[in-house]
């Protein structure tokens, strides 16, 4: 089972946090924390694995997590989880998040903290592992998206007018995350 | 050009609305560019979100709520919302109900109230034709799912199951596993149609099942061998890795109860791992290899070669450049490891190379395999490396990692690998060097129980221990933070204990009085004294002139020691004084002359051994203690928080507690160390004594000369300085040292040095033995010499390790041995303390035929037609074979039943009785025709039961007819009556209003002489409806009990929301049993109505309480039965007969076990006598005779109890 799925930047501010267990905010909150401290000591070139230990209550917790640029993804799994699997899960997970957002970037993540979250439901749910293949979960959230298209219609239409005069004021969008090489033993 | 542009926003805004409040967007905006006073402008945006989600309009609503679950992401509570999110989720738009639904599965959970108002929204949007609000509801369920929607749902779930869409089954195989685990009457009958979807058409479905069927198994392994061969199937056709990955890691998990099993694996496993390309599989694999190694104990044919494999496989990937793959070598490495350390051992270099990594994870992992790898020989070799790697080593943490795994080698086993202590204590010590370990404490203990144990080591050791002694300022120069310190606790003890050993007392006695003792802790400081005692004992006894010798050492001993009074710890202070007066004392004898010796030895008589750690546990408790009795008045919840709550606050404590050494280097304070101290003061104090004890304490402040008070602080300043002062000469004479090091000039012996020695001593060991081989080998020929060198090889060992003597173990009080049944506290600590495992539950043998098909919906308060029923009783109990298997059937389901009740009690509102059984307990079959006569409600009969039927036929085709091969023959009456002791409670309706439905279930309570009433209140209106209150007229025999006033029970805190159930307890005392009484009871309560005032409403109503209620189910043992009957204390007789027509004997015997509470005694083909006792304790035995109808013949002690209790039964079975 995957228990939680993290993603959080380099300073340690969530960019995504979904607990398959309830747990109070301020609860989800320290292990946040707990996990920024084991994971961001750690140097780019070292295993992706990390003993949990009691990080999530029970013992049985292992972190499993990949860094990118300045996202870490970090997902706590039980022992019944393969640690490669699940590291090829985040690959799948952010290659994903590449197709959908165009050259994902970290403010994709900060804007659409909603969108990742729908993009993660068709990939894991309840903890379980859906689907692992990249196109069907491309496709089915271009589709859902679709239906928001249509549903908003004309009505939507000022929205979006308004939302495009606001994009002008941002600041220009930084494409900085940079998938790198892919293990092809590990692929499936 | 931006000033204009948020001009044109504005504007934008002002014309077009509401629409346009903050969106998600902003709000991120908003968040970021305020980084100085974030947690204040997300309050306001809270206030406005509150605003919008009181505004009608869903599109404004659905932006506050999906600005609400951004919030949660960075922790903000927003539970107070739930109503609305839910309003969110109701929509119609698939935009909205999408931000509803994520917001839900983000922020409820299981015990959100407003959980109950959603049940027919979520069975609206399973069933919807869009398969993408199907898929949003299921995986929103996943999240939040609770025991009341996963009944309620369950039905729709596993419709769901055969939908055209593989994007719809897949979410619904993985969202039964969240069913099961909330409600596990599930699993039973919706399983067959879970493993059919193992074989579904499309793999992902089929993924999706073995995941579901992997998660549960993994829990319960044993009842899922059944479908080992369908998942060999699996393993050998699917080309899904993690398909594969997940039915490897499950053979994992069944091999070690099937072994047959494990040994049909090894083949095909082989040959993936020989075949496979990708890493995790191959890593999988090996994996489940080495379990499968593991849980066979016999050899199989090429076992050896099936090892070899998986550790050259191993190998590779250790040496890869992969941390990744590294890491997880290591870590299968060490599975191995515990079952056949030799293989692994041929690997000694690369698992002692990759102690070098740069890599923390993979050198711990390293450290970790080296403990199962050491054996006598190469023990010097490996922790030599490891001396080094510590020397190498940055950061703390790896390098107290290494010392205490150089520890926990060496002293594994009692020191059964270690052949030279001599080594092994100047390893001890040059640990000591290292900077800033928290592991002080640990060498010190390591030293005294190596001196304890070992004899033979006790001189080195002792004059290792002195030149520690005399370099003490080393430790006090030491950094801080260390607990190096630690070590001179050991080096005092054992050079005072073993003061005969010492070469040169009197040089470790001026070391011990010249050192500033107290600058540290306590304990150290305590240990000190008491053995410079010791020393000075031995000097004077060992001396040839006693008398001015000892006048010399006993007059400078006592100059030195006045100096340790100033010790600012409580118990060193008081030790320090006791010595003193006791040199003192021995002065005066010396003057005197009237001295002797003797007298100061008795003090440290007699030898201290090791004591076994079990040894406490094994004194036997005198009679008349008992330990859980409070000596004193408990402490009040208040008083409570200074009690450290974790027990393992205090073992942690132990010798050297955390407290003290935060005193350490700290100005010597009494006070501050009393105050230290006080919390583990158990005993509760009034103000009183409080007052009295600072009085008293106050006086003797005044009275005591070595307390420090703050006027005169200055003369005691003084004095340390004196002290300090002499020390400070002191230390001015020695050499000046390095930091942290003690001077190499001295005859602290290196390991090194017996390390090199000891190699030196083998290389002449094996010379000497291959020239004797080989004058062996001239007269014996070839053949034989590979032999002899073999035996010689061990010849070496024994010859090489001496043996030392080791005092293993520990002393036991006398009577008891080590091997004794082993205390599991710590085990007893862990399953109490751990989270309820709703997999528990779940242990449910799921090969046993479906006899009981539990419905699943609350569909299961619909009545059956009876003649199913009987029919199914008739098939369930003309064989007894099979009724054996009912019965076992229904031992775990009432088991987990009960522990969903458990669980249940979690969940806030449920207050009111730990008692309750859960709301739609199972009916088994007999029970259902009671059901019959109570009046359900139309409606709920109309809604629920074209579901219910539907699934209840179709798991009845689905169910397969499994032969249960474990089924006993003989059948044993007593054991299946004890399985139904927990039987569902019945509810009955006994009244309703147009907004109340009422059911009650009567139960004898657990106390003596009470009926526990549970009523069921059901909710019929939409309004909330509270201020429930029960008024019962007490009779002769029956008495309300907890009333909050007069024959009255109310339920403040209870409401109970529309459409909802809620259960209210009501409590009697029962004094007489004869006749079955009616209670007129009034119920009011108040609706809420939101439109207008709230209206007050009552109920009347007799509650029933018939004699059957007043049975409580006992079992009795056949013999005490047979007792019971012959003597003559059943006094009363009764006899009923029922007319064969209307019920067949084992049906009556059912009913009478299950709704009057009897329990079989004893059973043949057609009679039974049955037993059950009345809540006063009066026995009830019952003859049943089936011959043209059915006799009851009734014994009792109770006259009219009897009568009207057969009476009932006739009427019943009328």
């Amino acid at each position: 089972m995957i228990k939680a799925i993290l993603i959080f930047n380099n300073s340690a501010k969530p960019r995504l946090v979904k607990f398959f267990e309830h747990y109070p905010e301020e609860v989800q909150q320290r292990i946040l924390r707990d996990t920024y401290q084991l994971v961001s000591k750690r140097d780019d070139n070292v295993c992706n694995f990390l003993e949990g230990g009691s990080i999530l209550g029970d013992n049985d917790c292992r972190l499993i997590y990949r860094h990118y640029a300045t996202l870490y993804f970090i997902f706590c799994v039980d022992s019944s989880e393969s640690e490669l699997g699940i590291l090829d899960l985040i690959q799948v997970f952010v290659e994903t998040l590449d197709k959908c957002f165009e050259n994902v970037c970290e403010l994709d993540l900060i804007f659409h903290a909603d969108k990742v979250h729908y993009i993660l439901q068709e990939i894991c749910f309840g903890g379980m592992v859906l689907e692992t293949n990249l196109n069907e979960v491309v496709a089915r959230v271009d589709e859902q998206s679709k239906m928001e298209k249509q549903e908003a219609g004309i009505s939507a239409a000022p929205a979006k007018a308004m939302t495009a005069l606001k994009e002008m004021n941002l600041p220009q969008k930084i494409k900085d995350i940079k998938l790198p090489d892919l293990n092809l033993n590990l692929r499936f | 050009m931006s000033t204009t542009m948020d001009q044109v926003v504005k504007k934008a805004k002002d014309s077009f609305g509401p629409i346009f409040d903050k969106s998600l967007h902003d709000l991120v905006r908003g968040i970021r560019s305020h980084k100085d006073d974030e947690s204040k402008f997300i309050n306001e945006a809270i206030d406005e979100i509150k605003q919008e989600l009181k505004q009608e309009n869903m599109s404004v609503k659905a932006n506050a709520v999906n600005k609400l679950t951004y919030l949660q992401m960075l922790g903000y509570d927003i539970s107070w919302s739930a109503f609305n999110i839910i309003e969110v989720m109701s929509s119609n738009k698939f935009t909205f109900k999408r931000i509803g639904y994520l917001a839900a599965s983000q922020c409820f959970h299981e015990g959100t109230d407003v959980l109950m108002l959603t049940t027919n929204m979520i069975r609206k949007d399973l069933n919807s034709s869009s398969m993408y609000e199907a898929g949003l509801a299921m995986s929103g369920l996943s999240c939040f799912i609770n025991a009341d929607l996963a009944r309620d749902l369950a039905n729709d779930i596993m419709s769901l199951l055969s939908s055209t869409k593989p994007y719809i089954r897949k979410r619904a195989v993985l969202l039964l596993y969240k069913v099961f685990l909330n409600n596990p009457d599930a699993l039973k009958p919706a399983f067959p149609r879970l493993r059919e979807k193992l074989e579904d058409q499309d793999p992902g479905v089929q993924a999706a099942a073995v995941n579901v069927i992997c998660e549960l198994a993994r829990r319960n392994p044993k009842n899922y061998l059944s479908l080992a061969p369908i998942f060999f199937r699996l393993m050998t056709s699917s080309t899904n890795n993690w398909v594969l990955i997940k039915i490897i890691k499950l053979f994992g998990a069944l091999t070690p109860l099937e072994p047959r099993l494990g040994k049909k694996l090894i083949e095909p496993l082989t040959n993936l791992i020989h075949s496979t390309s990708a890493m995790s599989l191959l890593y999988e694999c090996i994996n489940t290899v080495i379990a499968v190694l593991v849980s066979i104990s016999t050899g199989l044919p090429n076992h050896e070669a099936s090892i070899q494999l998986c550790v050259q496989k191993l190998r590779i990937l250790i040496e890869d450049s992969d941390q990744n793959l590294k890491y997880l070598g290591l870590l299968a490495m060490s599975k191995i490891l515990q079952t056949h350390p030799k293989s692994v051992q041929a690997h000694n270099d690369l698992i002692l190379q990759c102690l070098d990594d740069k890599d923390e994870s993979i050198r711990l992992r390293a450290l970790g395999l080296l403990s199962g790898m050491v054996s006598k020989k190469n023990l010097m070799e490996i922790v030599r490396k490891l001396m080094i790697h510590m020397h190498k080593s940055e950061g703390s943490h790896y390098r107290d990692e290494l010392l205490s795994k150089i520890i926990g080698v060496c002293s594994q086993n009692d020191y059964q690998y270690i052949a030279n202590f001599e080594w092994y204590v100047s390893i001890l010590v040059e640990l000591t060097r290292l900077e800033g370990t928290k592991h002080g404490g640990m060498i010190s203990l390591q030293l005294l129980d190596v001196a304890v144990r070992v004899e033979s080591i006790r001189q080195f050791a002792c004059n290792q221990m002195a030149i520690l002694l005399e370099n003490a300022h080393v430790f006090i120069l030491g950094s801080n933070s260390s607990s190096v310190a630690e070590v001179l606790y050991a080096a005092a003890w054992i050079c005072g204990e073993f003061s005969s050993s010492l070469k040169e007392p009197e040089k470790t006695l001026e070391a011990m009085l010249n050192t500033k003792i107290t600058s540290f802790p306590g304990h150290i400081q305590s240990v000190y004294y008491q053995n410079i005692l010791k020393v000075i004992t031995h000097i004077i006894i060992s001396s040839e002139n006693g008398g001015t010798v000892a006048k010399d050492l006993v007059s400078m001993a006592i100059t030195k020691m006045s100096v340790f009074l100033s010790s600012g710890d409580v118990e060193a202070q008081e030790r320090a004084s006791v010595v003193l007066n006791i040199l003192k004392v021995v002065l005066k004898l010396i003057e005197k002359s009237e001295f002797n010796p003797n007298e100061l030895t008795v003090l440290f008589d007699g030898v201290l051994n090791p004591v076994a750690s079990k040894a406490q546990r094994k004194v036997a408790i005198p009679n008349g203690l008992d330990l859980d009795a409070w000596i004193n008045d408990p402490p009040s919840e208040s008083e409570d928080e200074t009690v450290p709550s974790n027990p393992y606050e205090y073992s942690k404590q132990g010798l050297f507690s955390d407290d003290q050494r935060e005193n350490y280097y700290n100005a010597s304070n009494l006070s501050s160390n009393t105050g230290d101290n006080s919390p583990r003061q158990y005993t509760e104090l009034t103000s009183e004594e409080l007052d009295k004890q600072r009085e008293t304490r106050k006086q003797s402040e005044h009275l005591n000369p070595f307390y420090i008070k703050e006027t005169k602080k200055s003369k005691s300043t003084a004095q340390t300085n004196v002290s300090s002062a002499i020390l400070d000469s002191s230390d001015r004479s020695q050499p000046a040292m390095s930091k942290g090091t003690i001077p190499a000039g001295l005859q602290l012996v290196s390991s090194d040095q017996l390390y090199r020695q000891s190699k030196i001593d083998q290389e002449n060991h094996r010379l000497k033995n291959k020239s004797k081989a080989d004058s062996g080998s001239a007269k014996k020929g070839k053949k034989s010499t590979r032999k002899t060198d073999s035996a010689a090889a061990d010849n070496v060992d024994e010859n090489l390790y001496p043996a030392i003597k080791v005092t293993r173990g520990g002393e036991l009080p006398e009577g008891a041995t080590e091997s004794g049944n082993e205390d599991n506290d710590e085990e007893k600590y862990v399953g109490k303390n751990k989270k309820y495992d709703p997999h528990r539950a779940l242990n449910i043998d799921l090969s046993e035929p479906v006899h009981v098909v539990p419905p699943l919906a609350p569909a299961l308060a619909v009545p059956e037609p009876i003649s199913t029923v009987t029919e199914q009783l008739t098939t369930a109990t003309t064989k007894t074979k099979k009724k054996k298997k009912t019965e076992k059937d229904e031992k775990p389901k009432s088991k987990s039943k009960r522990e969903r009740t458990d669980y249940k009690q979690l969940s806030p509102g449920d207050e009111e009785d730990k008692r309750v059984a859960s709301p739609t307990p199972l009916q088994p079959p007999a029970a259902t025709s009671t059901i019959v006569e109570t009046t359900v409600p139309k409606e709920k009969v109309k809604k629920k039961k074209p579901k219910g039927k539907e699934s209840t036929t179709e798991t009845l085709t689905s169910a397969p007819l499994v032969r249960d091969i474990m089924g006993d023959d003989d059948i044993n009456p007593m054991s299946s009556s004890n399985q139904q002791a927990n039987e569902p409670a019945i509810y009955k309706s006994i009244a309703e209003s147009e907004h109340l439905l009422i059911t009650s279930s009567i139960t004898p309570s657990s106390s003596p002489a009470q009926l526990d009433v549970t009523f069921l209140l059901k909710n019929r209106t939409s309004s909330i409806i509270n201020q429930i209150d029960v008024h019962v007229i007490d009779s002769m025999s029956s008495k309300l009990l907890n009333t909050t006033s007069p024959n009255h029970v109310s339920f403040p805190s209870i409401s109970v929301f529309p459409h909802a159930e809620y259960y209210i307890h009501i409590y009697f005392a029962i004094t007489a049993i004869s006749f079955p009484q009616k209670l007129k009871t009034t119920l009011t309560y108040t609706i809420n109505k939101p439109s207008s005032e709230n209206s007050k409403e009552t109920i009347e109503f007799k509650l029933d309480l018939p004699c059957s209620q007043y049975l409580i189910k006992k079992t009795i043992d056949s013999n005490a039965f047979a007792d019971l009957m012959s003597s003559s204390t059943l006094t009363s007789q009764s006899h009923i007969n029922i007319p064969s027509s209307s019920q067949d004997f084992p049906s009556i015997l059912k009913i009478l076990c299950q709704s009057y509470r009897f329990t079989v005694v004893d059973q043949i083909a057609s009679a039974a006598s049955l037993y059950s006792e009345s809540v006063l304790g009066h026995p009830i035995a019952l003859l049943l005779k089936s011959s043209n109808g059915i006799a009851i013949d009734g014994k009792s002690t109770e006259m009219h109890f009897l009568s009207n209790l057969l009476e009932e039964m006739k009427n019943f079975f009328k």
